[in-house]
C-alpha cells in the first residue's frame, strides 16, 4: 500500500509540475492545484498510514492514527482554496489588463504570434 | 529599566519630532531637545552609581537559546560615549534650529537625528554583543538618511549612498566576527566576552575574529583604505556632519576597538594591524587635509587623521596607551564638534566654504572669528588647550613603543611629521579664513550668525579651554571611569597635567608647531606640486569602477537566468530544488528504502489508485480542453477524499469533499470568461523539457515518500490524544487541535484566508471582461433562466442543508466536523440559490455583506483569545463546562466553539465573496452588451 501510495503522490506531483510549466494562466492554475492534493496528501501521509483508527477520543477505540498531520492539511486545503481563487481572479484581471491570457502576458512578442499563426495554417 | 529607557527614549522621540512638525515647524526641534534632555536625565541616576565604582547591567530574555538578551550595561566607557553622544546631541539640536533654512523639512531632521542617536545610545549601551549588532546597523541606516537629507542633491544622495555601502558591508564583517567570537566564548554578552581574553587570545579562530572585527571598525571609522567615504558623507547638512564625525557615527568603530580592547588586544597580530592602520590614515588624512580648499572638506580629513591617531593609539596595546586614546576620543569629540559648527556658521553667512574666497573675515564676524581660533589651536594641539594635553600622552606613548622596535626614531618622526600637517592645516583653517586680506566675491554680505547659533560653540569651546587648564578638576574623574571601563582593571598611574618637564615629547610638540608654521608658509608651492602629483588621485574611481562591475555582474547573472518569463523562473526553481535533493540523496549513505514492512493492497484501493492516475494523465492530456480537464480534475479531487476516508481522516474527508464542490464553481466561473481551449504554443523541445522536468520531480518525490513511510517514526501525536479530552474538553483530536492546542496557527490561517478574499475583491474592482457570446465551436450561449426543477428542490433542500451546517458545527469538538467543514457547507448551500435563481433574486433575499461577516468572524476569533488575557490566561486559552438542558441532554459548551463560530464566519464569508464577486462580472458584463435583449 505504501508503494501505491508513493507512486499516486508522484504521479499528482509529476502532473502538477508539468502543467505548471505550461505557457497558459488556466493550465497553470490546474497544475497548482494538482501540486497542492500532492502537497497535502504527502503531508497525511507523514502521519503514516492507518485504517479504521480516527482520531477521535472513545474507550473502545483500538488506538488512532497521528493527528497532528490532519489538523495541518486541514487548514492547509482551505488555504489553497483561497489561493487558487487568487490566483485564477489575477488571471482574470492579467487577461482583461494584457487582453492576452499568457502566464507573461506583454511579454509575447509579435514575431513570436506570428510564427505561431504561420505554423498552423 | 533606566537603560533600556535611555535607549528607546529617542526612538519614540523620534515618532514625537516627526508629528509635532505638522504642528508647528519649531515644536520639533523642542520635542527633539526635551526628548534629548530626558534622555539625559535618565541616564543620571545610574551615572552617579558608575562613578561610584559600580558596572551596571540590566538583562531580559530576548531568545535566550541562540544566545539573544535584550541587555543593557553601563560602565566608564559606556557612559563617556552616552554623555558625548547626548550633551553634543543636544547642542547639535539648538544649532540646527538655526541652521535649517525655511525650505528644510524640520521634523524630517530632527526624527532621522533621533532615530540615529536612539541607535548611538544602543550601539554603546548594549551588553549583548547580537543585540549591539542591531543597533550598529541601524546606526547605517540613519546616517544614510541623515546624508542624504537634502535628497535633491545628487552629491549627496550619492555620498550617503557610499557611506551605506562602505559601512554597511563593514557591518557584515562584524556580524561574522561576532558570531564567531560567541562561537567561542560561549556567550555573546560582554561580561562574559570581556573576561575571556586569554581563551580567545589562544584560539584557532582568534585571526579570523580579529580581521572581521576590524573590517567592521575600520569601514565606520574611516580607516585607511576604507576613508574615502567620509569626505564625501560632507554633502550632508552641517550639523549632521558636526554630530556625525565627531562624537557619534565615526566614533562608534573607535568605540568598539575600546570595548574589545581587553577581549582582542595584546598580540602581535593586533599591534600591527591596528597600529599600521591607524598611522597610514593618520598620515593620509593629515596630508590630505592640507589641500583641501573646502572648509568641510579640511576638516572631514582632518577627521580621519585623528581617527587614525585615536586607532594607533589602541594599536599600540598597552594600557596608558588605551587611557590615552580615550582621551583624544573626548577631546576630539569637543573641538572638531566646534569646528563643523563654525564652518557651518561661516557656510551659512557668507554663502560659501571656499577658502580661496573666503579671507579677512575677522572685521565682520569677530565672535566667531575667537570660537574658531581656540578650537583650531586645540586641534592643532597648542599648549593650554585640551588638545595639547592628550597630543603629548601621544607622543610619550610613541616615544615610549618606539623604544622597543628595531627602529626606534622610525615612529616617533612619523607621528611628528603628521603633528606638523595638523598644525599646517589648523593654521589655514584660521589665517586663510580670518585674516589674508578681503573676502571675494561672496554671495552674501557676512555678519555674525544669530546668537543662539554661537550658544553651543561657546559652551564646547569654554569646555576646551577648562578641560586644557584644569584637566584634574574638569575631566579627571570622568576619564578615570572611562579608563576603567576600557581596561575592565584598575588603569595604571598616569598624570594629567600641563607640565611634565622638558622630556622628548615637549620637544616633539614645539617641532610640530615650528614646522607646521614653516609649512603654511610654504603653502603656494606645495598646493602647485600636490595639484600636479597626488591631487589626481581620486578613491571614487576605483570605487566606481568595483561598483559598475559589481552591478554589471549582478545583471549578468540575473539576465542569464531571468528573461521576464514565468516558464523559465519555475523550469529554473523545479530544476534548482531537483538538484538539491538529489545531490542530497546521493550524499546519504543509507539504503534509500527503509525496513518497515509495507501493508498489503488491496483491489478497491488500487482500483482508486489506478482511477487517480488515469485522472491526472487524462488531465495533463487534455489541459487543452479546458472543460474536459475541470471534469478530470474533479474525478482526482473525489479519490483525494475517498482516500482520507479510507485512512482514518473523516474530517479531511469532509473539507476535502466540500472545497471540491467550491472549487469547480469557481473554476467555471473564471472559465466563463477565458478562453474554451488553450492554444498550442510550445515546440517539441520545449514540451520535451517539461516531461523531463515532471518525471524527474515525480520520480523524487515518490522515492522521498516512500523513503519515509518505510521507516519507524516517533511522534508527538500523544500529548495532543491524552489531554484533547481533560484539557480541551473535546474528543475530536483534530479539531482540538485546530481551535485549542494550536489555535493560534489556525487564527493566523483564517486571516490568511481573509486577505485572500479581500484581495480578490480589490482585483476584481471595476474590472470589466468581454462576455463571450458563443462557446468555442461557436454555438450560442442559452439565455435560458434557471430550470425550474432545480429552482424549486434547491430553495426547499435550503433550510435543510443550513440545518446539517449548524449541526457539523456544533457536533465539531467531538465528532467531525467544526468550523471549516461547516462553513464551506454553508457557503455550498447559498451557492446553489444563486445558481438556481440567479443573481438578483438571491441579493434581494440574502441581504448580508460578507466583508461584514469576515470581520466579524475575525473578530469573534480574536475577542475570544482576548477575552483569556483579560482573565489573566494566555491568549487563546480555551476552558469548557458541561450544561444540562432539559429535554436535550448534557450539553457541552467550551470556549473554544466561539473560536469555531469566528473560523465558520471566516469561512462563509470569505467564500461567498469570491464566488459572488466572480459572479457578479457576468452581470456588469451583460449590462455592458448593447444587443444583449
Amino acid at each position: 500500500m505504501e508503494l501505491v501510495i508513493a507512486l499516486t503522490i508522484g504521479v499528482l506531483t509529476a502532473g502538477g509540475v508539468f502543467l505548471s510549466l505550461r505557457g497558459h494562466t488556466f493550465p497553470v492554475v490546474l497544475g497548482l492545484t494538482l501540486l497542492s492534493y500532492a502537497v497535502n496528501l504527502f503531508l497525511f501521509v507523514m502521519g503514516r498510514l492507518a485504517i479504521g483508527l480516527p482520531p477521535i477520543i472513545n474507550p473502545a477505540a483500538p488506538g488512532y492514527t497521528d493527528p497532528l498531520p490532519q489538523a495541518l492539511v486541514l487548514t492547509a486545503i482551505v488555504i489553497a482554496f483561497g489561493m487558487t481563487a487568487f490566483v485564477i481572479v489575477l488571471a482574470l484581471r492579467a487577461k482583461s489588463e494584457l487582453g492576452n491570457d499568457h502566464v507573461d502576458g506583454l511579454h509575447i512578442r509579435a514575431s513570436d504570434q506570428e510564427r505561431q499563426k504561420g505554423g498552423r495554417t | 529599566m533606566n537603560l533600556a529607557l535611555v535607549v528607546l527614549l529617542p526612538f519614540l522621540g523620534a515618532a514625537l519630532a516627526a508629528g509635532s512638525a505638522r504642528l508647528n515647524r519649531l515644536a520639533s526641534a523642542w520635542s527633539a531637545g526635551a526628548v534629548t534632555l530626558a534622555a539625559a536625565l535618565t541616564l543620571l541616576p545610574e551615572a552617579f552609581r558608575v562613578f561610584g565604582g559600580e558596572q551596571r547591567v540590566e538583562a531580559w530574555d530576548w531568545i535566550p537559546a541562540l544566545g539573544l538578551f535584550f541587555a543593557f550595561r553601563l560602565d566608564g566607557l559606556a557612559l563617556l560615549f552616552a554623555l558625548l553622544i547626548l550633551g553634543i546631541g543636544l547642542l547639535i539640536v539648538i544649532y540646527a534650529r538655526y541652521y535649517l533654512s525655511a525650505r528644510d523639512s524640520m521634523g524630517r531632521f530632527y526624527a532621522y537625528m533621533l532615530l540615529f542617536m536612539g541607535s548611538m545610545l544602543g550601539v554603546v549601551l548594549s551588553e549583548n554583543l547580537l543585540q549591539m549588532m542591531v543597533f550598529w546597523e541601524l546606526t547605517s541606516l540613519s546616517s544614510f538618511l541623515l546624508i542624504s537629507y537634502w535628497q535633491h542633491r545628487k552629491d549627496a544622495r550619492e555620498g550617503a549612498r557610499m557611506a551605506l555601502t562602505i559601512t554597511g558591508g563593514g557591518g557584515l564583517a562584524l556580524l561574522a566576527g561576532v558570531l564567531m567570537l560567541g562561537h567561542v566564548v560561549g556567550s555573546y554578552n560582554l561580561s562574559e566576552v570581556l573576561a575571556a581574553g586569554d581563551m580567545i587570545r589562544a584560539h584557532p579562530l582568534y585571526l579570523p575574529i580579529l580581521v572581521l572585527v576590524l573590517l567592521g571598525v575600520f569601514t565606520k571609522s574611516a580607516q585607511f583604505p576604507f576613508h574615502f567615504w567620509l569626505p564625501h558623507a560632507m554633502a550632508a547638512p552641517t550639523p549632521v556632519s558636526a554630530y556625525l564625525h565627531s562624537a557619534t557615527m565615526v566614533k562608534a568603530g573607535v568605540f568598539l576597538l575600546a570595548r574589545l580592547f581587553p577581549a582582542l588586544s595584546g598580540t602581535l597580530e593586533w599591534n600591527l594591524i591596528v597600529s599600521g592602520a591607524g598611522l597610514a590614515t593618520l598620515l593620509l588624512g593629515a596630508y590630505t587635509a592640507l589641500f583641501k580648499h573646502d572648509l568641510k572638506g579640511l576638516l572631514a580629513y582632518s577627521t580621519i587623521s585623528h581617527l587614525g591617531l585615536i586607532t594607533l593609539l589602541f594599536g599600540f596595546g598597552t594600557p596608558l596607551a588605551a587611557v590615552a586614546g580615550v582621551f583624544h576620543i573626548i577631546n576630539h569629540a569637543t573641538f572638531k564638534a566646534s569646528l563643523f559648527m563654525v564652518a557651518g556658521i561661516i557656510d551659512h553667512e557668507t554663502g560659501t566654504r571656499d577658502m580661496r574666497r573666503l579671507n579677512g573675515l575677522l572685521r565682520y564676524m569677530p565672535h566667531t572669528a575667537v570660537l574658531a581660533m581656540i578650537a583650531a589651536a586645540a586641534l592643532a594641539g597648542v599648549p593650554l588647550l585640551n588638545g595639547f594635553l592628550s597630543k603629548e600622552m601621544f607622543f610619550t606613548e610613541a616615544v615610549e613603543v618606539g623604544r622597543h622596535l628595531p627602529l626606534a626614531w622610525l615612529i616617533p618622526l612619523l607621528v611628528t611629521l603628521a603633528g606638523m600637517l595638523s598644525v599646517a592645516y589648523s593654521l589655514r583653517f584660521i589665517h586663510d579664513v580670518f585674516f589674508n586680506g578681503e573676502p571675494i566675491d561672496l554671495p552674501k554680505k557676512p555678519h555674525e550668525p544669530p546668537r543662539f547659533m554661537k550658544v553651543p560653540v561657546d559652551i564646547l569651546v569654554v569646555l576646551c579651554l577648562a578641560v586644557g587648564l584644569f584637566p584634574s578638576l574638569t575631566v579627571g574623574p570622568l576619564l578615570a571611569v572611562a579608563a576603567r571601563g576600557t581596561l575592565q582593571e584598575d588603569a595604571p598611574l598616569y598624570h594629567l597635567g600641563l607640565w611634565h618637564g622638558f622630556n622628548l615629547p615637549l620637544f616633539m610638540s614645539m617641532a610640530t608647531l615650528a614646522l607646521g608654521v614653516l609649512v603654511y608658509a610654504l603653502r603656494q608651492p606645495l598646493f602647485a606640486w600636490h595639484e600636479r602629483t597626488l591631487g589626481r588621485v581620486d578613491a571614487r574611481i576605483p570605487y566606481h569602477a568595483v561598483m559598475d562591475a559589481l552591478g554589471k555582474l549582478a545583471l549578468h547573472i540575473t539576465r542569464g537566468m531571468d528573461h521576464g518569463s514565468l516558464q523559465a523562473s519555475i523550469a529554473w526553481l523545479v530544476l534548482a530544488a531537483l538538484s538539491v535533493t538529489v545531490v542530497g540523496l546521493t550524499l546519504y549513505h543509507a539504503p534509500l528504502v527503509g525496513m518497515a514492512k509495507m501493508r498489503p493492497v488491496d483491489a478497491i484501493s488500487l482500483t482508486a489508485a489506478l482511477a487517480l492516475v488515469l485522472a491526472t494523465l487524462a488531465t495533463v492530456r487534455w489541459h487543452r480542453q479546458r472543460l474536459t480537464a475541470l471534469i478530470t480534475m474533479g474525478v482526482i479531487g473525489l479519490i483525494v477524499s475517498l482516500t482520507f476516508v479510507k485512512f482514518s481522516a473523516p474530517d479531511l474527508a469532509l473539507t476535502q469533499l466540500s472545497v471540491e464542490v467550491v472549487t469547480i464553481v469557481l473554476l467555471l466561473l473564471a472559465l466563463f470568461f477565458l478562453p474554451q481551449q488553450t492554444p498550442a504554443d510550445s515546440c517539441r523541445l520545449r514540451i520535451g523539457r517539461d516531461v523531463l522536468l515532471a518525471l524527474g520531480a515525480g520520480l523524487v518525490v515518490a522515492l522521498l515518500t516512500l523513503a519515509v513511510l518505510t521507516r519507524p517514526f516517533d511522534t508527538i501525536a500523544g500529548f495532543f490524544l491524552e489531554q484533547a479530552l481533560p484539557g480541551g474538553g473535546g474528543t475530536n483530536v483534530v479539531n482540538v487541535i485546530l481551535v485549542d492546542f494550536r489555535g493560534f496557527d489556525t487564527l493566523g490561517e483564517i486571516t490568511v484566508l481573509a486577505l485572500a478574499a479581500l484581495g480578490i475583491v480589490a482585483l476584481l474592482h471595476g474590472l470589466r471582461l468581454p462576455m463571450p457570446t458563443a462557446d468555442a465551436e461557436g454555438r450560442r450561449w442559452s439565455a435560458d433562466g434557471p430550470s425550474l426543477i432545480m429552482t424549486t428542490l434547491t430553495r426547499l433542500l435550503l433550510p435543510l442543508t443550513l440545518l446539517v451546517a449548524m449541526f457539523i458545527l456544533l457536533r465539531g469538538h467531538n465528532l467531525p466536523g467544526g468550523g471549516f467543514i461547516a462553513g464551506l457547507i454553508t457557503a455550498v448551500a447559498l451557492i446553489v440559490q444563486y445558481l438556481a435563481n440567479g443573481i438578483d433574486w438571491t441579493e434581494q433575499r440574502l441581504r448580508l455583506d460578507m466583508q461584514r461577516v469576515i470581520a466579524a468572524g475575525l473578530a469573534l476569533a480574536i475577542g475570544t483569545g482576548l477575552m483569556a488575557m483579560g482573565l489573566g490566561f494566555p491568549f487563546l486559552t480555551s476552558t469548557f463546562t458541561h450544561l444540562h438542558w432539559p429535554v436535550v441532554g448534557e450539553f457541552e459548551l467550551a470556549s473554544a466553539m466561539a473560536f469555531d463560530f469566528g473560523v465558520f464566519l471566516v469561512v462563509v464569508g470569505a467564500t461567498m465573496l469570491i464566488l459572488v464577486q466572480l459572479g457578479r462580472l457576468s452581470r456588469a458584463g451583460k449590462a455592458s452588451l448593447p444587443e444583449n435583449p
